[in-house]
C-alpha cells in the first residue's frame, strides 16, 4: 500500500519535472536570439536522446549488441519526408526524375492549416517507425540468434545495404536517389505566425522536446513494466530467463522491434531538425555518435542517456568548437588548434571514458535513484546527531 | 495409484563419438519425490537438460503430463555415429524450446546458480511469473494490465513469505549467503507454477545443518504446492531422507531403480557410487 | 575476354591484398574473441605514413621504417585499449575498438586536413606490365606471390615454433592456457605484431593499385577483409586467404558490371547470408556450449 502510494507521487512529480522544463524552453526560445547555438544544442540534443535511449533499450537493458541503429533512422526518416512534402514543391524536389512516385501528402490529406500539419506530421513520424519497425522485423528473423559480435557486424551490414538501396537511382522517383528529399515539415514550421506572417510563439524547440519526450516516457514505461524485466533477465542470464519460460526468439525480436521502431521516430525527428533527408547522412558513422552517447550516458541507465545526449551535441556542436579555430595570443600561434583538432580531442575524451569510466555517467542507475539514495543519506545523518 | 507425470522412453543423448545418456528409461508419478543419483559425469544433468529442452535428444521420446513433448532420432551426421539401440523406434521430431516445456509445466534451478544479477530477490521471482501474464506489450507499457500485475505481485509475496525470503526481498540477489540464494532460485522456480519441479545438486556446497533444514524444506514445498519433485543429489542423507524412488545411473546408463532401501542393498550401486560405511 | 581476364587479374591482387589484413583479424579473434575495428584503420595509417615518410626519406629507408611503426602503433593499441579491458565484458572491449578507430579516422583527417594523400609510386611495382594482352602494374603479379611465401612462412611459424604453439593453445582455451604456464601477454602481443606486419605490407600493395588515401580509406578494405575472415572461418589462417581472394574476385566482377553501387553492400549480403547458414564458415569448427 505504502509503495503504490509513493510511486503515484513519484510519478506525479516526474510529470510536473516534466511540464516544468516543456515550459522552461519554450520560455527561452521566446526571449532568447531564436537562432543561438543553445537552440541547435537543445533541438540535435533531444532528437539524439530518444535515439539514444532507443539503442540503449536494445543494447543496455536486453544485451543485444546491435550497430544498425543508422539505418533505422534512415527509414524513418525517408518515411516521414516522403509523406509529408507539399504536393506542390514535389515536382521540384524531385527534379531528377520528374517528379514523385507518391502524389499525396499526409498534412494535406488532413485538410491543411494547423490541424492538417499537426496530424499529418504525427502520422508521419509514427508511420516512420513503423517502417523501421517492419524492416526490424524481417531482419530480426535470421540475425537475432547470432552471438554478440557477430549480431553486431550483421546488424551493421543491413545498415549499409538499406542505405544503398535508399541512394539506388532506379528508385528515385520515391527516394530521390542520391539527392536529398526536401521541403517538407520541420521544427520551425510549428512556430506560431500571426495575420501578417510575423512570428508570435516560437515552438521550434518545444517540438521536439514534446515529442522525444512522450516517446523516451513510453519507453520508461516499457522497462519498468513485466516486459522490461524479461528483456533484462534476457541480458542478465538467457539461459535462465529460457528455463522461465520467457521465449528467446520473441522478446528480442520484440525489443529489436521496439527499439527500431523509436530510433525510425527519431529518424524523422532528425530530418525535421536538419530540414532534409539524405541517405548518405545516416552513416555507420552516425550509429557510433549513438553508441558513443550510450557507453558516455551508462549502459543501461535511461536518464543517462539522455543526459549524455545533451552533453555530446553542446560539446561536439558548440563548446569544442574553439578548438578548430586557429588562435593567436598575440603574435604567438597556438600549436595544435586547427580544423579537425575538435575531433580529436573528442575522441580521445570518448577513449578516456571507456577505458577508466566504463559505467558512464550514471552506470545503470537512474536520476530518481541518486535522488533516493541523497534522502536516505540526510534522514540517516538526522537519526544520528 | 497416482498419474503418471514424466517419462523417458530409450532416451539417448550422443555428443560427437560420446554417448553421455545411453537409453534411459524413467518415470516419475504425481505426487512423488524421485531421486536421480550416480557419480560425477554420469550423465545426470544431462539427463535434465533433455527433459527441459536445452538438449535435444539423440534419441527416444519425453512424455509428460498425458503427452508426447518432446521426440528425435538419429539425423544426418549422428546417422553414421549413432552408437546406442533403439533407434528405429522413432520417427518424429518434437523439440520444444525450454520455454515451451516450462510453460507447460516444468521447472528448474541449476547444478551453479543462476540468478539474474541486478535484480532484487523480488524481482528475480517476479520475472518468472511473466510467461504466465496474458497481456501484450501494449497493455504492460501502457498499464492496462494492472489488476493482474497485482495479482502476480501477491503471489510473489506470498511465495517469498513461504520460504523465509520475506525479509531479503529488496536486495540484490547476489547480496544473499549462499543457503539463501538457492532457496531463491527455487522460489522462482516455483513461481513459474509447475507441476513437475526439477532441482539441480540443491544441497550443493551446504554443510550438514543446511542440508537437513533443505530436506524438511522439500518435503514441505510439496505439501503446500502439491507438487511432484525430481532431483539430482550427492548428498546421500537428503536423497535417502526424503526420496520416494531412486534412479542410479553410471556412464550414462541405468544400473538400478527402487526405494531408498532397495538401493542402499543394491550390489551395484554399492561398487559404482555408494561405497559401504567403515565402521560398519 | 580480354576485359574478363583484366577483372580477374585486379580480383586476385585485391584479394592477396585483403588476405594480407583479414589474416590479422581472424588471427585476433581466434585468441581474443574480439572484432578488431582499429585494424582497417591502422593499414590506413600505415599507408598514411608512408605518404609522409618517403616525401622526406628515400624510399630504401621509408619502407623499413613504415613497417616497424605501423607494428609498434598495432603493439600500442593492444597494450593501452584491450589490455586494460580484458577482463570486462564482450561489449565493452567491442566499444573500444570502435573508440580506437573513430580516434585513429580523426587524427588522420586532422593531420592531412581532409585532403586526399597520393601515394608515392614504388618502383618495381607501380611499373606498367602487359599480361595476356591486358596492361597493369608489377603489383597485381607481385601480391598474389607475396602472399602465398608470407602465409606459408605464417604457417611454419604457428605449427613448428614454441610461440606458434602457444598462440594455438591460447586460441583453443584461453584460461587453460594461462593456468599452464602461458605468458598470454606475450602471446596476445605477438598476434597483434603479425597482424599489423601483414597490414603493413598489404597497404604498400594496396595503396600501391589506388593511390588516394583518405581517413576512411581504411574502413572498407577492412570490413571486406573481416567478412573474408568470417567466410573462410574465423579463427583459420587459411580460410581468411581463402574468403579474402573469393571476395576480392567478386568485388571485382560487381564493379566491373551494372550493379557497382552495391559493390558495398554485396560484401554485406555475403556476410549476412554466410553468419545465417554457416557460421563456422568454409574451414571454421563448431562449439557447443555447457549449460
Amino acid at each position: 500500500m505504502l509503495n503504490e502510494k509513493k510511486s503515484k507521487r513519484g510519478t506525479v512529480i516526474a510529470l510536473l519535472c516534466a511540464l516544468a522544463l516543456l515550459a522552461l524552453v519554450v520560455l527561452l526560445e521566446n526571449t532568447m536570439k531564436p537562432t543561438g547555438m543553445l537552440f541547435t544544442v537543445l533541438k540535435k540534443g533531444a532528437v539524439y536522446a530518444l535515439v539514444a535511449v532507443s539503442m540503449n533499450l536494445l543494447n543496455g537493458f536486453t544485451g543485444l549488441f546491435s550497430l544498425g541503429q543508422a539505418g533505422f533512422m534512415l527509414l524513418g526518416a525517408y518515411t516521414y519526408a516522403i509523406l509529408t512534402i507539399p504536393t506542390a514543391d514535389r515536382e521540384a524536389v524531385y527534379y531528377l526524375y520528374n517528379g514523385s512516385a507518391v502524389n499525396f501528402s499526409l498534412p494535406e490529406l488532413f485538410g491543411g492549416g494547423a490541424v492538417g500539419l499537426v496530424l499529418g506530421v504525427l502520422l508521419a513520424l509514427f508511420l516512420g517507425g513503423c517502417v523501421a519497425a517492419a524492416v526490424a522485423w524481417l531482419i530480426g528473423l535470421p540475425v537475432l540468434r547470432l552471438k554478440s559480435d557477430y549480431l553486431a557486424i550483421a546488424t551493421l551490414g543491413f545498415a549499409e545495404i538499406i542505405r544503398a538501396i535508399f541512394q539506388w537511382d532506379p528508385l528515385g522517383p520515391v527516394t530521390n536517389g542520391a539527392n536529398a528529399l526536401k521541403s517538407f515539415p520541420t521544427f520551425s514550421s510549428f512556430n506560431i505566425q500571426n495575420a501578417d506572417g510575423k512570428v508570435i510563439l516560437r515552438l521550434s524547440t518545444f517540438v521536439p522536446f514534446l515529442l522525444a519526450g512522450v516517446c523516451v516516457a513510453v519507453i520508461v514505461l516499457l522497462i519498468n513494466s513485466t516486459y522490461g524485466r524479461a528483456f533484462k533477465a534476457i541480458r542478465d542470464d538467457e539461459v535462465a530467463a529460457e528455463a522461465m519460460g520467457i521465449n528467446l526468439a520473441r522478446h528480442k525480436r520484440l525489443a529489436f522491434c521496439i527499439s527500431s521502431f523509436f530510433a525510425g521516430v527519431g529518424g524523422g525527428l532528425f530530418a525535421m531538425f536538419a530540414n532534409q533527408a539524405q541517405a548518405k547522412v545516416f552513416t555507420t558513422a552516425m550509429t557510433y555518435e549513438i553508441l558513443l552517447i550510450v557507453v558516455i550516458g551508462g549502459i543501461g541507465s535511461i536518464s543517462g542517456s539522455c543526459i549524455a545526449a545533451f552533453l555530446y551535441v553542446a560539446a561536439s556542436e558548440w563548446w569544442l568548437r574553439f578548438l578548430d579555430a586557429e588562435t593567436y595570443i598575440g603574435s604567438f600561434k597556438v600549436p595544435f588548434l586547427r580544423t579537425g583538432f575538435r575531433m580529436v580531442v573528442f575522441s580521445v575524451i570518448i577513449m578516456v571514458v571507456v577505458l577508466f569510466f566504463r559505467k558512464g555517467i550514471m552506470g545503470d542507475k537512474e536520476l530518481p535513484d541518486l535522488l533516493k539514495k541523497r534522502q536516505k543519506k540526510a534522514t540517516k545523518e538526522a537519526v544520528q546527531p | 495409484m497416482s498419474e503418471q507425470l514424466l517419462r523417458l522412453d530409450h532416451i539417448t543423448m550422443q555428443f560427437g563419438g560420446v554417448v553421455a545418456v545411453d537409453d534411459l528409461e524413467l518415470e516419475v508419478n504425481e505426487g512423488e519425490i524421485v531421486a536421480l543419483i550416480g557419480p560425477n559425469g554420469a550423465g545426470k544433468t544431462t539427463a535434465f537438460n533433455v527433459i527441459t529442452g536445452v538438449y535435444q535428444p539423440t534419441n527416444g521420446a519425453v512424455w509428460f503430463d498425458g503427452a508426447k513433448i518432446i521426440e528425435n532420432h538419429p539425423q544426418g551426421k549422428m546417422k553414421k555415429q549413432y552408437k546406442g539401440q533403439c533407434d528405429g523406434l522413432y520417427t518424429e521430431t518434437l523439440s520444444p524450446t525450454p520455454d515451451k516445456i516450462t510453460r507447460a509445466g516444468m521447472a528448474r534451478t541449476f547444478q551453479n546458480i543462476r540468478l539474474w544479477k541486478t535484480q532484487t530477490v523480488f524481482d528475480n521471482v517476479l520475472i518468472a511469473k511473466h510467461c504466465r501474464s496474458t497481456s501484450s506489450v501494449f497493455s504492460a507499457a501502457f498499464r492496462l494490465n494492472r489488476k493482474e500485475e497485482a495479482a502476480q505481485r501477491a503471489q510473489v509475496e506470498e511465495l517469498l513469505e513461504i520460504v523465509g525470503l520475506s525479509d531479503v526481498k529488496n536486495e540484490l540477489a547476489t547480496s544473499l549467503p549462499y543457503g539463501k540464494q538457492r532457496r531463491l532460485e527455487i522460489a522462482r522456480a516455483l513461481a513459474a507454477e509447475p507441476k513437475l519441479l526439477l532441482l539441480d545438486e540443491p544441497a550443493a556446497g551446504m554443510n550438514p545443518q543446511e542440508t537437513e533444514e533443505l530436506t524438511a524444506f522439500i518435503g514441505e514445498i510439496r505439501e503446500k504446492f502439491k507438487i511432484t519433485i525430481l532431483l539430482i543429489e550427492h548428498h546421500m542423507n537428503l536423497v535417502m531422507g526424503i526420496s520416494d524412488r531412486i534412479y542410479v545411473l553410471d556412464f550414462g546408463k541405468l544400473i538400478a531403480h527402487g526405494t531408498p532401501a532397495e538401493i542402499q542393498k543394491n550390489q551395484r550401486v554399492i561398487d559404482a557410487y555408494l561405497g559401504v560405511a567403515d565402521d560398519a | 575476354m580480354q576485359y574478363g581476364i583484366s577483372i580477374l587479374l585486379s580480383g586476385i591482387s585485391l584479394g592477396g591484398q585483403y588476405a594480407l589484413i583479414a589474416i590479422g583479424y581472424t588471427m585476433v579473434y581466434g585468441i581474443l574473441r574480439l572484432i578488431n575495428f582499429a585494424h582497417g584503420d591502422v593499414f590506413m595509417v600505415a599507408g598514411l605514413m608512408m605518404v609522409y615518410l618517403s616525401a622526406s626519406l628515400p624510399l630504401a629507408a621509408a619502407i623499413p621504417l613504415m613497417i616497424i611503426l605501423t607494428v609498434l602503433l598495432g603493439f600500442i593499441i593492444e597494450r593501452a585499449a584491450y589490455k586494460p579491458l580484458r577482463t570486462a565484458p564482450r561489449m565493452s572491449v567491442m566499444i573500444s575498438a570502435i573508440g580506437v578507430s573513430y580516434l585513429l579516422q580523426n587524427l588522420a583527417t586532422y593531420v592531412t586536413g581532409g585532403l586526399p594523400q597520393m601515394y608515392p609510386a614504388l618502383p618495381g611495382l607501380s611499373n606498367q606490365l602487359t599480361i595476356a594482352g591486358v596492361s597493369t602494374k608489377y603489383v597485381t603479379v607481385v601480391t598474389p606471390v607475396l602472399v602465398v611465401l608470407l602465409v606459408a612462412a605464417l604457417t611454419q611459424l604457428i605449427n613448428h615454433t614454441r610461440i606458434g604453439m602457444a598462440m594455438r593453445a591460447v586460441s583453443r582455451d584461453f584460461e587453460t592456457a594461462q593456468l599452464m604456464g602461458i605468458r598470454i601477454n606475450s602471446v596476445i602481443s605477438v598476434t597483434f605484431i603479425i597482424g599489423s606486419l601483414l597490414a603493413a605490407i598489404g597497404s604498400l600493395l594496396y595503396f600501391t593499385n589506388y593511390q588516394s588515401i583518405v581517413p576512411l580509406s581504411g574502413s572498407l578494405p577492412g570490413l571486406r577483409a573481416f567478412v573474408a575472415a568470417v567466410f573462410g572461418g574465423i579463427g583459420s589462417i587459411p580460410g581468411a586467404v581463402v574468403g579474402a581472394f573469393l571476395i576480392g574476385i567478386c568485388e571485382s566482377v560487381i564493379k566491373g558490371s551494372d550493379w557497382s553501387v552495391f559493390s558495398d553492400a554485396f560484401t554485406f549480403a555475403i556476410l549476412i547470408v554466410v553468419l545465417c547458414v554457416k557460421p563456422t564458415g568454409l574451414f571454421g569448427e563448431k562449439v557447443t556450449d555447457k549449460v
